[in-house]
């Protein structure tokens, strides 16, 4: 037992002598595990995630039962190409960032420069698109608690001309927009997030790393980058979708 | 089968000369360390210091009812403090106390490993806390937050006119430092386990942190969004849980509630897992029934997603979903009766010895059964309903977090102090520490159950004058109480230079971090250590030799 | 799959590597449910079914990101409980939640 003992950590150790890169942090045995363990805690980190997205859904299923004339109303008062242009974006972002991981996992530099700075770009061009629809709903008085006017309402739109709702239904879709702009909010608040971390990992592959077998970051950041496309996936319908067809 | 104790010599005892608190020196080696256990210190330190101003809250709430007019503390003043009492001890004590500390020292050594996972992020976790408590001192001294702990809408976002934005804040912070120190607690404990150690090879310790984990990284990121949002609606005014917009002041405490209930178990799961570890080295038997008290942490952890409701019995709920959730409630108090029954059936023919560590394990014992047993009636519906916002709820939670977890926690502080300093506490004076815990704890608490039961409403600076007897009596508990803390605080200071050496395993105890030096070295383990005995077994460490244990710095 | 010749090493683990192919075939999907579920929205669809077909995209759409992007149809045990853990949490939350808002209005006993 003992001389198996011996013989076992001396493998062990004739191992962590055999291979060292310079990314294998001290308390990891293997790069393997090192992976391993990263990879487990991005995804922990995103359970952590779900619940906080989830609080949110969770308030938005419950006001939608209770005033679903003003959610229709809400959502008709967004603008749908808007919603779509950026799911798009935002899918084939996704798409771009898989093909940067892929890249990372193959070692082809230029590749992965070029993946990551197209998911940068389409990134960006979402914020951008959201940052015009917030404005035009600063514009239109949607903004609870600072600007907003339930007058919109009242008396329906030129695309929805039955949305014609009582005042007090109309109040109502204060609820919505609340829930609109903390779920939007909080969802671009993680694509600023999203967008600067990949800025650095970006600076840190023109640099030449993450194409030397280490990566691990660039692959935790795209399941991050992932997660936030899926959260964007489900406040699509749920916001943008919503009875359209009246 | 116990064994017989025979605890080493400590005359001979040396203090190593390398160790994780010499081997770097300064500030800097301190303030941007990876190593768990310096972080581990690091979070001692601080969570004392906010012990003590939350303790400082304590004494003058206990003042203030030593008579029943509003003579110390005026009515809005009263208010602040107990506030600052609340939410200084919840999520600055009580949360990260012993997973931030004690967790966070033994959990990489328990499962052989050299850190955590993630020192980094374990390093931003403290930077985290730290953050939030400076927030929060700074709300204490700009003119306090006189919400309650519990952030209730619509008074923390119309009616009050006090810094609630800036504690609001600081408590979701401090949610993420929870977050990460839980993040890292699971990804160690299933990525880091040494060669051998198995999962049911693991200290009761390690399984309680896990289940408590689990907790932090599920139900933490519910507050964080019921903030963000309260925060929100005070400061712009959306909709959410304002009724004159439509919302529903009810969702807040259901998603509080969500969070504020499991917390209740990610406080006090650590502490058994203390109860646990003490429990069996000082009876020297395995603990009765591992696999049990095991899966019991995990079932208490899953059982408390379900049962939040039972805060809110007379808030408005549906009478049919209270039902359900008085049921639910019902069925925590199962796995918290598997561990009660099996920590005394470990003492049952087990060699007990009564070291300081285990007198405030008895204490847990003993006043961890009242408080949970207080909770099965206010569990209860029709007790609810009567017992609801009076002291009867101070006292059972006091019961459960201060009788429950502080003793725990001191429990823990001693077990572990010889192995985090290398030194002894002195036994005598620490023994009478925690009898005047006791004493003083019961006598501060006991009064409160039957000024509830009489009808003493909670939250009020102000009372009628015939309950001041109790009163007095809970005031003069808290003097004793205050004696009992300030003690470990004076003597566990003085040990770390004059208390007698420690040596490797002072205890006679099995788990690994035992098997090494006191203090370890920063990698904790010169080899990876290869686990080929199963938890608590007793005479695996009396057969085997000195030479035999491979893992000894 | 993909040029093997640091196969040999060990940093190279087993881990499956996607290949772009997939990576397209998915993000094409991927566009083409969401002009689905738009197109979807503009039909009248009888009662609820119109919220039903909108999430059912939705829950299609996370699975492809989840099970293709995120790896996870390739990824170890853990890694699926893990995302099974969340998901089970988030219903708990929804479900228990419900038990209140449904049945408030029923009254009392």
């Amino acid at each position: 037992m003992d001389s198996h003992t011996l013989a076992a950590q001396t493998s062990e150790t004739a191992h962590i002598e055999h291979e060292h890169p310079a990314f294998l942090r001290h308390h990891f045995v293997t790069v393997e595990q090192q992976r391993e363990t990263a990879t487990f805690g991005m995804w922990l980190f995103l359970l952590t995630e779900i619940m906080f997205f989830g609080g949110l859904f969770c308030a938005y299923l419950i006001f939608r039962n209770w005033y679903y004339p003003a959610f229709v109303a809400g959502s008709h008062s967004l603008h749908l190409w808007a919603g779509t242009l950026n799911t798009t974006l935002l899918i084939i972002s996704s798409f771009t960032m898989a093909m940067a991981v892929h890249a990372a996992e193959t070692r082809v530099r230029k590749a992965l420069i070029g993946w990551m700075i197209a998911t940068i770009i389409l990134g960006c061009a979402f914020l951008c698109v959201k940052a015009y629809e917030w404005h035009d709903e600063w514009v239109e008085h949607h903004v609870p608690g600072l600007n907003f006017s339930p007058a919109g309402f009242t008396h329906g739109t030129k695309a929805y001309p039955d949305d014609k709702l009582p005042i007090d239904m109309a109040e109502k879709t204060q609820v919505y927009f609340s829930l609109y702009f903390a779920m939007t909010g909080m969802h671009a608040l993680h694509m600023i997030i999203g967008v600067s971390l990949l800025t650095l990992l970006l600076i840190q592959a023109y640099g030449g790393k993450y194409v030397e077998g280490h990566v691990a970051p660039i692959e935790n950041f795209g399941l991050y980058w992932h997660f936030v496309d899926i959260v964007w996936i489900f406040l699509f319908p749920l916001l943008y979708l919503i009875s359209r067809h009246q | 089968m116990s064994t017989i104790v025979t605890l080493p010599d400590q005359s001979t005892a040396t203090l190593p000369k390398v160790s994780y608190l010499n081997k770097e020196y300064g500030i800097k080696s301190w303030l941007l360390t990876g190593d768990h256990k310096r972080i581990a210190m690091l979070y001692l330190i601080s969570i004392t210091f906010f012990f003590f101003i939350g303790g400082a809250m304590a004494g003058l709430i206990r003042l203030e009812l030593l008579t029943p007019q509003s003579d110390l503390l005026a009515a809005d003043t009263y208010n602040k403090v107990f506030t600052a009492h609340g939410i200084i001890m919840v999520f600055l004590f009580l949360v990260p106390s012993v997973p931030a500390t004690i967790g966070n020292f033994v959990i990489p050594i328990m499962v052989g490993a050299k850190d955590l996972a993630f020192p980094k992020i374990n390093l931003l976790s403290w930077y985290l806390y730290i953050a939030a408590g400076c927030m929060l001192l700074w709300t204490l001294i700009a003119g306090g937050v006189d919400t309650g702990w519990t952030f209730t809408t619509p008074l923390s976002t119309h009616y009050l006119n006090t810094h609630v934005i800036t504690a609001g804040l600081a408590v979701f912070i401090a949610g993420f430092s929870s977050i990460f120190t839980g993040l890292n607690f699971i990804v160690t404990i299933h990525r880091m386990r040494a060669p051998g150690m198995t999962w049911f090879r693991l200290p009761l310790f390690v399984w309680s942190h896990y289940a408590a984990s689990i907790l932090m990284v599920l139900g933490t990121p519910v507050l964080a969004i019921t903030l963000v949002l309260v925060v929100l609606e005070r400061a712009i005014g959306i909709g959410v849980f304002d009724p004159t917009k439509g919302g529903d002041p009810l969702l807040f405490q259901h998603l509080f509630w969500f969070y504020s209930h499991p917390a209740v178990y990610i406080m006090i799961l650590p502490g058994m897992g203390v109860i646990s570890e003490v429990m069996s080295t000082f009876s020297r038997k395995r603990v009765f029934g591992y696999t049990a008290v095991a899966f019991s942490s995990v079932a208490i952890a899953v059982f408390g997603f379900f049962v939040w409701a039972h805060h809110m019995f007379v808030m408005g709920i549906s009478n049919y979903s209270a039902l359900v959730f008085s049921l639910l409630t019902m069925l925590v108090a199962v796995p918290s009766a598997i561990k009660i029954f099996n920590w005394s059936a470990t003492l049952y023919k087990g060699s007990i010895t009564f070291e300081t560590p285990m007198l405030y394990a008895f204490g847990f014992i003993g006043l961890f059964t009242i408080g949970g047993l207080t909770g099965v009636f206010l569990g209860s519906m029709g007790m609810d309903i009567h017992l609801t916002e009076t002291y009867f709820i101070v006292a059972h939670f006091h019961f459960v977090m201060v009788g429950g977890m502080l003793m725990a926690y001191l429990s823990g502080v001693h077990f572990w102090w010889p192995k985090m300093t290398g030194r002894m506490y002195p036994e005598g004076v620490s023994k009478l520490a925690a009898v005047i815990t006791f004493v003083g704890f019961i006598l501060t608490f006991f009064p409160q159950f039957l000024l509830g039961y009489l009808g003493m409403p909670r939250r009020y600076a102000a009372y009628p004058a015939e309950f001041q007897v109790l009163n007095v009596f809970s005031s003069a508990g808290a003097s004793v109480l205050g004696v009992g803390y300030l003690l470990p605080l004076l003597y566990l200071t003085w040990s770390l230079k004059y208390g007698k050496i420690a040596g490797p395993n002072p205890w006679r105890a099995t788990g690994l971090e035992w098997q090494i030096q006191s203090p370890p070295l920063t990698e904790n383990f010169v080899e990876t250590p290869i686990v080929t005995h199963e938890a608590y077994d007793y005479d695996w460490l009396e057969s085997k030799t000195p030479s035999e244990v491979p893992t000894v710095g | 799959m993909s040029e093997p010749k640091h196969v040999d090493e060990p940093t190279q683990h087993e881990e499956h590597i996607v290949t772009p192919k997939v990576y397209l075939v998915i993000g094409g999907t991927l566009l083409i449910f969401t002009g689905l579920t738009v197109a979807a929205s503009l039909v009248d669809l009888p009662g609820d079914l119109n919220a039903v077909v909108a999430l059912a995209i939705a829950c299609v759409k996370m699975t492809l990101v989840v099970l293709f992007f995120m790896h996870v149809k390739y990824s170890s045990k853990l890694t699926r409980l893990t995302v099974a853990a969340g998901f089970l949490t988030f219903a708990a939350m929804i479900m228990m939640t419900m038990t209140d808002y449904i049945s408030r209005a029923w009254g009392r006993w």
